[in-house]
């Protein structure tokens, strides 16, 4: 009798440890496959990741392409369309400082772009090519400057003898 | 790292330990260079640092007000005991190599100083606006330089009769760090690299060159484009036609041969390479924006140069060109030095004035008032320097 009464508390145990054991797999499960999508996730030691891979994945925190009052904090370039494609491809070889210097019609930063690609090893910038001249003739447009401009930005101070 | 430094890294598997990459190391080029903070940063990769006229009013350019222009990326983890210095070329008569103690013990040492300006200096006037960097005034300097003469080296491995050019090759890396490609490689005529004054120097100023100005070995060509002097050479080719590396075609460090109009196309034929620089002076006291009380004199001094000349004559004006008076000039401490000039100045009445310079060379042609010759890379502006003065 007792033992007829105790078979179902029995079965219901071996239900509990089974069921205990599938959320566990399922666990497991996810995690794995979480994994192989992103090694990096449970890894912040990323010299792993540079000896699996020669193009090592880019984990970038958030404040990485941060924009502050219109201004792509990183570079100076200021936000609009084609900003990250400009950041992108005309950044790597030298700084960003050289292009914000630089003031040109469409067809002289074509040509420059040529240059670019012809001696200092600039890649075929494909359907970016437009949007990066797009917006730097539209944001750093040429200003004409004449022969001689008057003196700007004078800081005035009291000369001591 | 490449969650410091927030982008890939190519090939970081290759990447020795222990390596940090430049853009994680000080980030304060002023500390990293020697370089006094007034110095304006132009350009952070390749590093370009101008200085502002203030800053220039030493006689001798000391090395923290002394601008860098580099068209690469600087030679890292120099290492002076096996520095080389190769003397080749079809001109040569005997490819030779020197150490850098050889160089300096078996050539007479000389000391000079001499005027470098970067080709572009003043770049930043030009309409319609020329590309690269954006110099205003400050890539200029005057410093001390001790080295052994170029010619006595090229005599020593021979020079045959057809030399037309010396063209150098240095160590530093092309932006790309494709080790096929120099950054610069530019040169000389024979003229130029056999003159007294040209060095292959190791000393500025009594010190180690800084290594941002071409450690431990460079060029000197005082009065030519700085780019003539060469930093970080190891190799020197005399050449039996004009030397044809890195930035010596096309439109780099080369103008128009005949006149043209602002914004027009120059075919590369048309274009010929820049020699001696023109004739150009700095006021390099007082600083811009000086404010004086009514009846005091102001005083102001600078300094004047003119390429492979002397200058024979400096003037000021307080009235925009209508009247010039003369300033004192010194003589250069030597040839291709830049001269020093003072004066004093009253003005009549309260109010807003300009101050410009203009100094004259030996063959009396003065600096234009105005922005001279355009050209499609802007160099050459040797446009009057003025600074704005308001009486009280």
């Amino acid at each position: 009798m007792d033992e007829n009464t105790n078979l179902p508390e029995q079965i219901k145990a071996v239900y509990r440890s089974l069921f205990a054991f599938l959320i566990a797999f399922c666990i497991i499960a996810i995690g794995l496959i979480t994994y192989i999508k992103n090694p990096n996730l449970f890894n912040n030691d990323s010299k792993s990741a540079e000896t699996e891979s020669e193009y090592v994945a880019i984990p970038q925190d958030d404040d990485f392409d941060k924009i502050e009052n219109g201004i792509h904090v990183r570079t100076g370039f200021v936000e609009a369309e084609g900003l990250m494609e400009t950041v992108n491809n005309c950044t790597n070889c030298h700084s960003s400082e050289l292009v914000l210097q630089n003031r040109m019609s469409k067809e002289r930063w074509i040509a420059t772009i040529r240059w670019m690609q012809e001696t200092q090893n600039l890649w075929d910038l494909g359907g970016n090519e437009a949007i990066i001249v797009d917006y730097l003739v539209t944001n750093y447009p040429v200003i004409a400057k004449g022969r001689r401009s008057a003196l700007t930005d004078i800081q005035w101070y009291e000369l001591e003898d | 790292m490449t969650a410091l430094l927030g982008t890939e890294i190519v090939l970081g598997a290759s990447m020795p330990k222990g390596y940090t990459p430049l853009a994680l190391q000080d980030p304060d080029p002023f500390k990293m260079f020697g370089k006094d903070p007034q110095m304006v940063v132009l350009n952070s990769k390749p590093w370009n640092m101008e200085a502002q006229a203030h800053l220039l009013d030493d006689k001798i350019t000391p090395a923290k007000f002394m601008f860098i222009r580099n068209n690469g990326l600087i030679p890292e983890n120099i290492d002076i005991d096996k520095w080389n210095l190769t003397i080749d070329g079809e001109s040569v008569q005997e490819e030779k190599t020197y150490s850098l103690s050889e160089l300096k013990s078996k050539f007479k040492r000389y000391s000079y100083q001499l005027t470098l300006e970067c080709g572009g200096n003043g770049r930043s006037e030009f309409d319609p606006p020329a590309k690269g960097n954006q110099w205003t005034i400050g890539a200029v300097s005057s410093a001390v330089w001790t080295g052994v003469r170029l010619r006595d080296v090229l005599e020593d491995a021979g020079i045959k009769s057809d030399a037309v050019y010396i063209g150098y090759h240095a160590a530093d890396s092309h932006l790309s760090r494709d080790p096929e490609k120099e950054p610069i490689s530019r040169g000389a005529p024979m003229a130029k690299a056999l003159q007294d004054e040209t060095l292959l120097a190791f000393e500025m100023n009594g010190e180690d060159i800084p290594l941002a100005n071409g450690y431990p070995l460079r060029l000197v060509a005082g009065g030519w484009p700085a780019s003539v002097s060469g930093k970080w050479i190891n190799r020197i080719s005399i050449r039996n036609k004009v030397h044809d590396g890195t930035k010596m075609t096309g439109t780099a460090y080369r103008v128009p041969c005949n006149p043209v109009a602002p914004g027009e196309k120059v075919k590369d034929e048309d274009m010929c390479i820049i020699e001696s620089m023109p004739v150009k002076s700095l006021i390099t006291y007082p600083k811009t924006g000086a404010k004086i009380a009514e009846g005091k004199k102001l005083k102001i001094r600078g300094h004047a140069w003119a390429g492979e000349l002397e200058v024979s004559k400096m003037e000021f004006s307080i009235d925009f060109g209508a009247t010039w008076q003369n300033c004192s000039l010194e003589k250069p401490a030597n040839r291709l030095a830049w001269q020093h000039f003072a004066s004093s100045i009253s003005f009549p009445k309260k109010g807003y004035y300009e101050v410009w310079a203009r100094a004259t060379d030996a063959q009396g042609r003065a600096q234009p008032m105005l922005l001279p010759g355009w050209n499609p890379k802007g160099y050459l502006n040797n446009a009057c320097h003025r600074i704005a003065v308001k009486v009280v």
